[in-house]
């Protein structure tokens, strides 16, 4: 007998059983769990992340949110006595967790494309089987999502790469890339925001400041921001 | 104020750090050893947090232009106030023109020179530390320099006992808290981490052989050296946020700790993660020392930080009821 034939309810879809994949929940060290969305590395499942970022974000006990790619760092303020009862309640937040619509800003960033700077643009070229001009009109073409801030101040990771110039992180990073990069990492795109060790693939250069420490909000980029590269010079 | 006459690389002002900015990629920073920052304070009746010298290499040596209270805590570097061994973890005044001197440490790796009043640099994201990544913070986001003069905050009037006071340092006082093994390594506990169990039996080896601290360690993060584990599968991983403490193991095997200056997020396999109160022996260990991992779990870990802060407390009042002795003599 089904479900559906005993339910009262005036809607099935209500009465679905929520087969819906858990959440994973992991400790690093003692005050910060880290909860990851089951499922894709896409727009919807960050929707939900960002959402439950806002839930979370009045809770007293916690100290610090750090939202990452389909992924959620929860600092506590101090080590819990009962972890798994923390466990359970980021199970339930994320649960209950529909997705929502940041408003975010549109940002443009002018970009050089090709040149000195454009290191691997050969490499990607030949990954892609596509020419220097395709892959960078394919690039600044897109319309790119920021996804979370991290790894280095002001550092955004974009979503929304073309699968066409897609390209794995390198296994030796360049020791010296300049700040300004733009680059590709994966299926993400960014803008290196310091000149140092860096595994993402450099296509051109970008003038704009991501960053200054100083500043009320030091960070240029925020979740939610669209961002798009206008090709101010192509160098091919 | 004071003038730094000799410094080696990579000494930096620190006070607790800047938590809070991870969600805009900005590293804590903060001193290695917690406890040492928090003593150093105390012993000055500084405001909790004010900023310190953090010496890592040696020699280091400064003038204290005027006179003013100081104290030294963390590793001891056999220090000299005018040629005049002192204590370490002790505070003590320095007259207009002295000159103290600290030596390399036969053990422990940092020590702290703590003014009273505390480093006056500006606040940069709500923090004197130095940002060496990000350059910012601290003395204009770089590290000391012969020549630097550092300013200090407004100071109460005398406070100390003349000739100074000291503590008995918590690796003395706690020592049963904070255990070696037989061949002097250091236990650090730590919670297993999200891919803990890909790890297979690789995990046990990971909990049970000794770890060499490798040269390649820094503010940023130690570098392990041992035999080598691997995960049984190799997963594809989302970036996520870190934090100091997190052990990631890099494909070739080798497990790093991220320390003080810990990347903001991280995609390598985490197999353990070390407990906070652990975190200020790490930030002491020297490089080419060892060390095991123990298994905890939270409420081994809060019973370690309650013990330390009780030590910590314990100081605080003691301090207090000093300078109000004092007061009340003068």
């Amino acid at each position: 007998m089904s479900l559906l034939q005993q339910a009262p309810f005036p809607s099935p879809a209500s009465i679905v059983p929520n087969t819906e994949a858990l959440a994973k929940i992991s400790f690093i060290g003692t005050r910060a769990f880290l909860l990851e969305a089951p499922g894709a590395f896409d727009l919807p499942n960050q929707r939900r992340i960002w959402a439950l970022s806002r839930a979370l974000e009045t809770h007293e006990d916690i100290a610090e949110i750090v939202p990452g790619m389909t992924n959620l760092l929860v600092l506590l303020k101090e080590t819990p006595d009962d972890p798994q009862a923390v466990v359970r309640h980021l199970q339930d937040e994320w649960q209950r967790s529909q997705g929502i619509e940041l408003a975010g800003r549109q940002i443009e960033i002018s970009v050089t494309y090709g040149g000195e700077h454009a290191t691997d643009l050969p490499a990607l070229c030949d990954l892609s089987g596509l020419s220097d001009r395709e892959v960078v009109r394919i690039h600044h073409e897109g319309i790119y999502r920021v996804f979370a801030l991290g790894s280095a101040p002001g550092f955004g990771y974009l979503h929304g790469l073309d699968p066409r110039i897609h390209m794995p992180r390198k296994t030796v990073p360049s020791l010296k890339m300049a700040r300004g990069c733009v680059t590709i990492g994966g299926m993400q795109t960014g803008v290196a925001v310091l000149t140092g060790p860096n595994g993402w693939n450099s296509i051109g250069f970008a003038e704009l400041q991501m960053f200054d420490p100083l500043a009320a909000v030091p960070a240029l980029m925020a979740p939610g921001d669209t961002v798009r590269f206008r090709p101010e010079r192509i160098n091919l | 104020m004071i003038e730094i006459l000799e410094t080696g690389p990579l000494n930096t002002v620190q006070d607790r750090g800047r938590p809070g900015n991870r969600n805009i990629g900005v590293t804590a920073s903060g001193a290695m050893d917690p406890v040492a920052l928090e003593i150093g304070n105390i012993l000055l009746g500084n405001p909790q947090g004010a900023a310190v010298i953090e010496v890592q290499t040696f020699p280091f040596r400064l003038c204290f232009a005027k006179g003013g209270a100081y104290a030294l805590t963390g590793a001891d570097c056999r220090a000299k106030l005018d040629g005049v061994a002192l204590p370490p973890w002790w505070a003590a005044e320095a007259e207009a023109g002295q000159v103290l001197e600290l030596f390399p440490p036969l053990r422990d790796a940092r020590a702290y020179v703590s003014l009273a009043g505390g480093v006056d640099v500006a606040q940069v994201m709500g923090s004197r530390s130095t940002s060496l990544r990000g350059s910012f913070g601290g003395l204009a986001g770089r590290t000391l320099a012969a020549g630097d003069g550092i300013a200090t905050g407004p100071v109460e009037p005398a406070v100390l006992p003349k000739g100074g006071f000291g503590v008995v340092p918590p690796a003395v006082a706690l020592k049963d808290v904070f255990p070696v093994d037989e061949h002097g390594a250091l236990l650090i506990r730590a919670l297993p981490a999200g891919e803990h169990d890909l790890f297979g039996a690789d995990a046990d080896r990971f909990w049970r052989q000794p770890w060499k601290i490798s040269s390649r360690s820094d503010r940023t993060g130690y570098r392990l050296s041992g035999d080598p584990i691997h995960p049984v599968e190799v997963v594809e991983m989302r970036s996520h946020g870190v934090v100091p403490g997190v052990i990631q193991v890099p494909p070739a095997g080798e497990p790093i700790v991220q320390m003080s200056d810990a990347n903001t997020a991280g995609g390598y396999p985490k197999i353990a993660g070390v407990i906070e109160a652990d975190l200020w022996r790490m930030g002491q260990a020297r490089i080419g020392s060892t060390l095991r991992f123990v298994p905890a779990t939270h409420a081994e870990a809060r019973a370690i930080e309650k013990a330390l802060a009780a030590y910590v407390e314990d100081i605080r009042n003691t301090a207090r009821l000093v300078r109000k002795a004092l007061a009340a003599m003068a």
